[in-house]
């Protein structure tokens, strides 16, 4: 069994936002790049998965969308433990185009599990996985905060409104996964740095996909007004201005 | 042409979350010149679905199938696109909950529509056709322009708010054409989570962190919740001690919320907490320490020890009402 985590090449999620002179683009100069932390988990769950006695998972693949900036990100995921690593040479204009890509991917590699974070931290479109398993006509299910193999089948955990629910889905699938899935993401070990320089990184060359949508423009939030500080020893003047100011209680 | 609206039900009754996703299609809708149909989809009575005309939609389609109980990704996919191709829809809205999430980029695949999720605003212009979203965990925005013929939009919550405009409204029922190899995903079982109010959808939510020393002091957080008609929640390293469910943590990784009123007992305000609840309307923040980041970000601040403070809040409020 074959499985693949789509991994997002992101700015560190301490990065300041500056944007380019004429906002059309944020300025990504002197940017520290990160594997996207929700995949980062669902990396860790995968190798987890992998390493469970009797496991059927020969195979853990990564693969990104974009341009050689992006090899250190899937060298960082080889180090970790992934077996090896695909960029498919492309700048992807929105998410449309990037799971129209992976898609592309997959058929030629034909994945039985895929996984995917829920959302990338810079642009925050919780899109990829849903739209990668309808152009493969996987089976998908969102929110997965735990994931199982048993045989043929996935067990799962799904948060939905007020609750949980624990389903069972069978192959090929598509999860899109968020916080519980792993506890903690897997820092890679010395061994497996020098390991993932031999390991195979392979650039694909993209399939012709096109975009939906494009960023035209950008803006950053307006600066709060300073906190009105209220003496601790006066906390019913707190309650008068939420009550009275703000009108919020 | 038409703009179509996904409204969800909790337990048979429309929320405050569907008729703002109602006002604002309304909007998109008056700007377009054209209608507003909503569809919602599970047991709700006629007369409770005829209440999003108060907001602007003329028509309700009603799906009540039974197969749809369960969130079925693929299906619900297939029998929202049925609904969009009968009534030609331009626009499609819908929340950006668990349900948006999970449905909008397939659908967004299936119609090959652009898809501009989070929204937090009426489109900017309409050719071209921009709207605007939050990037980079509400750091900055994003303009965002869709280029295909049909549009999906997924709006955060609490980011357009109510808007009334009555019209009579016509309710009909729309039995979707969905196989049995349609539906993919079983349920084995559900728990419901504690706690009445979601935290979603909460309009005051009660939060707190590691300044609270440990679980067993929760008690004041969970009085003053139930005080104000809150939900709790918490910050991450609260939740990955154990000390609460994950499920309350809210921050970059964990929920994203945008209620009228945030409270932050003992929370320091890292980054990554604040990615989570900046567009909360009034933030106010209790920490001891005068430096905390969280004071950045709020708007009412009291430096002091929580354990003192949430006593005296809790006595104050009561206090307020009595009068």
């Amino acid at each position: 069994m074959k499985l693949l985590v789509c991994i997002s090449n992101v700015p560190d999620t301490t990065t300041k936002i500056k944007l380019s002179p004429d906002n059309k683009s944020v300025d990504l100069s002197g940017i520290q790049w990160v594997i996207n932390p929700w995949d980062e988990l669902a990396l860790t769950r995968a190798l987890e998965l992998k390493e469970t006695a009797g496991s059927s998972i020969e195979k853990i693949s990564v693969a990104s969308v974009g341009t050689a900036e992006l090899e250190p990100t899937l060298r960082k995921a080889l180090a970790i433990g992934a077996d090896d690593a695909f960029r498919i040479d492309l700048n992807p204009q929105d998410a449309y185009q990037v799971a129209e890509e992976l898609a592309a991917l997959v058929k030629a590699q034909s994945f039985d599990i895929i996984l995917c974070g829920i959302e990338s931290s810079d642009y925050n479109g919780a899109m990829v996985g849903g739209m990668l398993a309808e152009q493969l006509g996987y089976t998908s299910v969102s929110s997965v905060s735990s994931l199982n193999l048993d045989g043929s089948n996935v067990k799962l955990t799904r948060e939905i409104d007020g609750g949980k629910q624990n389903l069972t889905v069978s192959l090929p699938f598509l999860a899109i996964v968020q916080k519980g899935i792993a506890i903690e993401p897997r820092i890679p070990s010395m061994r497996g740095i020098m390991t993932a320089r031999t390991k195979p990184l392979t650039v694909v060359a993209a399939s012709g996909s096109s975009a939906l949508t494009a960023v035209v423009g950008n803006a950053l939030p307006t600066a709060k007004s300073a906190c009105h500080m209220v003496d601790a020893e006066n906390v019913s003047e707190l309650v008068r201005l939420l009550h009275e100011e703000a009108k919020v209680i | 042409m038409s703009v179509l609206v996904y409204i969800e039900n909790r337990e048979g009754k429309l929320n405050k979350g569907a008729f703002e996703l109602v006002s604002y299609a309304s909007r998109i809708a008056k700007d377009l010149n054209t209608g507003v149909t909503a569809l919602s989809i599970g047991n709700v009575s006629e007369s409770e679905l005829s209440r999003a005309g108060q907001y602007g939609a003329s028509k309700v389609i009603s799906i009540n199938d039974g197969r749809l109980e369960t969130l079925d990704n693929k299906a619900y996919t297939i029998a929202i696109e049925q609904v969009a191709t009968a009534e030609s829809a331009t626009v499609l809205v819908m929340g950006s909950g668990f349900t948006g999430k999970a449905i909008a980029p397939r659908l967004s695949v299936r119609l090959k529509a652009g898809l501009v999720p989070f929204a937090i605003a009426a489109p900017s212009s309409y050719q071209p056709f921009v709207v605007r979203k939050k990037t980079f965990s509400g750091k900055s925005f994003s303009d965002v322009e869709v280029k295909s013929a049909v549009k999906i939009i997924t709006l955060s919550p609490n980011s357009f708010g109510l808007h009334e405009s009555p019209v009579s409204t016509a309710v009909t029922t729309f039995s979707p054409n969905l196989l049995d190899s349609d539906f993919s995903t079983r349920v084995d079982s559900s728990e419901k989570f504690s706690g009445k109010v979601l935290l979603t959808e909460a309009d005051i939510v009660v939060s707190a962190g590691r300044g609270m020393k440990g679980p067993e002091n929760w008690g004041p957080v969970e009085e003053l919740a139930e005080l104000l008609g809150a939900a709790t929640a918490c910050s991450r390293p609260v939740a990955d001690e154990g000390w609460r469910p994950h499920a309350e943590h809210v921050g970059q990784t964990g929920k994203v919320i945008a209620p009228n009123l945030y409270f932050a007992f003992g929370i320091s305000g890292a980054i990554q907490h604040v990615a989570g609840i900046s567009s909360s309307k009034v933030i106010v923040a209790v920490n001891k320490d005068p430096e905390a980041p969280i004071f950045a970000t709020a708007d009412y601040g009291i430096v002091g020890d929580v354990q003192k403070i949430l006593p005296e809040l809790i006595q104050s409020i009561k206090a307020s009402r009595s009068h």
